[in-house]
């Protein structure tokens, strides 16, 4: 089990360390001289030359790359350009925001969409099912700003009944704060319905067919204790981790939905730092979205490990 | 070695019931309503997209500056926008760049996903420990993001937006061919092309490529459906399709302010062109999958 987790943790730091490599050649290669993406066209060279030596982005690429990456082992993620002062306390205020909302998103989806899964598998073929499984395909490849605003005409416009913008202001009683993120919260539970949905449906159809659940209801239990103790418990091994490998796609969905209901999450930090070319923060932002994914990975891996015996007793397998 | 690939007789006839199962499946999935009902949404969307100025009732550019922010009526059966531009024309119009992009960028990608996926199911080794370690960091990160990033350092433009969506769907569609050749690699077909001499390239493509094609087929319809949702969310946000070009995504970001002051009408229907379009695609996919993988 120790070498498991240590093989893990190794995997972790190569796949950071290839992510800093793509975002570094995102942010700083391909866009050639970022002063003068910065100032456009018509600047001079002589200005162009002087900002570029201010950002540092005059000095070799290696030696760039060393100093940003000696930098976010030390705790700095850089200084922004549109801000002129130090990326993190944006990135972690920004992130405290976005977790919230996400947040309130997994609380409603995980139970939904897992009882949306398991009541499929059980009608296994039959109309419910195909009824399930179709909207749960259609709702996550229906954009969140296409379902965030037939919600915002419909609930916001039309009946109002809920505030069509996610901040409540400040002060405000985390009652408050709570109502105003049910509606941004619900495009991204749209998109995540379906991907859980299908898994707790394959893992519970799979579970459906196992030797055990015969043995189980050859022995004369009634339908629900077989569902409940068999199956169950192991139809929602691989939904974990399937749940938290959506945490990417959320974040990915947060800029669309942040920008839409105008929330100050980590999606609308990205967002502005691209529209303003502020590539430290645009960097230090997509770089905390894949340091978040990976934790969650990780994560998910140690909770199936304390779940499932199989895995904890010698026979890790990855 | 040109007389050993002469086909005898037993192959021939192999080959021709492979062709007759062939048009047996394309009679399972005609016969199928999900497939039909998508593909009739589809072929509407595709029309507008070919013959877009043609059909629409207006100049989706004209502006009407006496008519702006006008509800659907019999003039405007979708409404104007606050230029006062005729929806309708607007949204029949928008078809065309995003069905111009999806299909180009997801082809791309499952070209290249298709060779890399090929080259790290069949040599493994190496070769595939490095691809799998880039394809796992990139992974990590939704493909929306990825794109911005991109999109941001090289400028959007339709070539941009085609190249960056193709590029991050190569490795998740390699993904998926790697784990198909992996399960072709032990059969006995390939064992015997190994022995005669084949070289890799031809094994690659002339006999494991057609066995792993609908597989190909089905993960091509699956991504042209995130390819939307891509396109969309990028045009949405400012990074994709740019204005005063008509677009559905763009359309909403220009218009979504108004839907404060009751102007439903400029959001929802291109909202509801994306919707219907994803739609479609969704149920093709669903019905292609079960009648090519069953």
């Amino acid at each position: 089990m120790t070498s498991f987790l240590l093989r893990r943790l190794g995997l972790m730091i190569l796949t950071l360390w290839i992510l800093s490599l793509i975002v570094f050649l995102a942010g700083q290669v391909l866009p050639g001289d970022p002063g003068r993406a910065i100032l456009g066209n018509l600047a001079s060279q002589n200005s162009v030359q002087l900002l570029d030596h201010r950002l540092g982005v005059d000095r070799p690429l290696a030696v760039r790359y060393g100093s940003w990456i000696g930098g976010l082992l030390h705790g700095s993620m850089g200084t922004s350009y549109t801000y002129q002062s130090a990326v993190g306390p944006f990135i972690w205020s920004a992130l405290f925001n976005s977790l919230k909302l996400a947040a309130l998103a997994f609380v409603i989806v995980v139970p939904v969409s897992i009882l949306g899964g398991v009541v499929a598998a059980l009608s296994d073929g039959r109309a419910l099912d195909k009824i399930i499984s179709l909207t749960g395909l259609s709702l996550a490849t229906v954009p969140e700003f296409v379902s965030g605003i037939v919600l915002i005409v419909i609930f916001g416009v039309e009946l109002k009944w809920l505030p069509v913008t996610a901040a409540a202001g400040a002060g405000a009683s985390a009652l408050s704060q709570l109502q105003h993120l049910i509606l941004p919260a619900i495009p991204l539970v749209f998109v995540l319905f379906g991907y859980i949905a299908r898994m707790a449906r394959a893992g519970t159809i799979e579970a459906l067919s196992a030797d055990y659940t015969r043995t189980a209801v050859l022995k004369g239990l009634p339908r629900s204790v077989v569902i409940r103790r068999h199956v169950l418990r192991n139809s929602l091994l691989p939904t974990i981790t399937v749940i938290a490998t959506q945490t990417g796609y959320l974040i990915g969905g947060l800029v669309v939905v942040e920008k839409l209901f105008n929330y100050q999450g980590i999606g609308n930090l990205i967002f502005k730092a691209a529209e303003s070319k502020d590539f430290p923060m645009l960097e230090a932002g997509v770089l905390t979205i894949g340091v978040v994914y990976v934790l969650a990975t990780l994560a998910a891996d140690l909770l199936l490990m304390v779940i499932n015996p199989r895995l904890r007793i010698g026979g890790a397998t990855s | 070695m040109s007389e050993l690939a002469a086909p005898s007789g037993a192959e021939v006839a192999a080959a021709g019931v492979g062709v007759r199962a062939e048009r047996a499946r394309w009679r399972l999935l005609l016969r199928r309503p999900t497939f039909l009902v998508g593909a009739a949404i589809g072929l509407f969307w595709v029309v507008c997209a070919v013959f877009g100025h043609q059909i629409a009732p207006q100049d989706p550019l004209a502006q009407q500056l006496l008519a702006t922010n006008a509800g659907p009526s019999g003039a405007h059966w979708f409404g104007t926008d606050q230029l006062g531009r005729d929806m309708l024309s607007r949204v029949l119009v928008g078809a065309r760049d995003i069905l111009v992009i999806t299909p180009l960028a997801t082809g791309l990608g499952t070209v290249g996903g298709t060779i890399l996926g090929l080259a790290m199911g069949y040599f493994g080794g190496v070769i595939d420990l490095v691809a799998g370690r880039i394809i796992e960091a990139l992974l990590a990160l939704p493909a929306v993001i990825i794109s911005f990033l991109f999109i941001v350092a090289l400028g959007a433009s339709t070539t941009t937006l085609i190249l960056v969506i193709g590029l991050i769907f190569t490795p998740l569609i390699a993904r998926t061919v790697r784990a198909t050749v992996l399960t072709e690699r032990h059969l006995d077909y390939l064992a015997s092309a190994r022995l005669l001499g084949e070289n890799p390239v031809r094994i690659m493509f002339a006999e494991i490529l057609p066995n792993v094609l609908p597989a190909i087929l089905v993960e091509f319809t699956v991504r042209l459906g995130y390819a939307i949702f891509a396109v969309a969310t990028l045009s949405f946000l400012g990074f994709g399709i740019q204005p005063p070009t008509p677009d559905w995504g763009s359309d909403i970001a220009a218009n979504y302010g108004l839907l404060g002051a009751g102007y439903w009408w400029e959001t929802l229907f291109p909202a509801l062109a994306i919707a219907s379009l994803v739609t479609a695609i969704n149920l093709i996919t669903d019905s292609t999958e079960q009648v090519l993988t069953s």
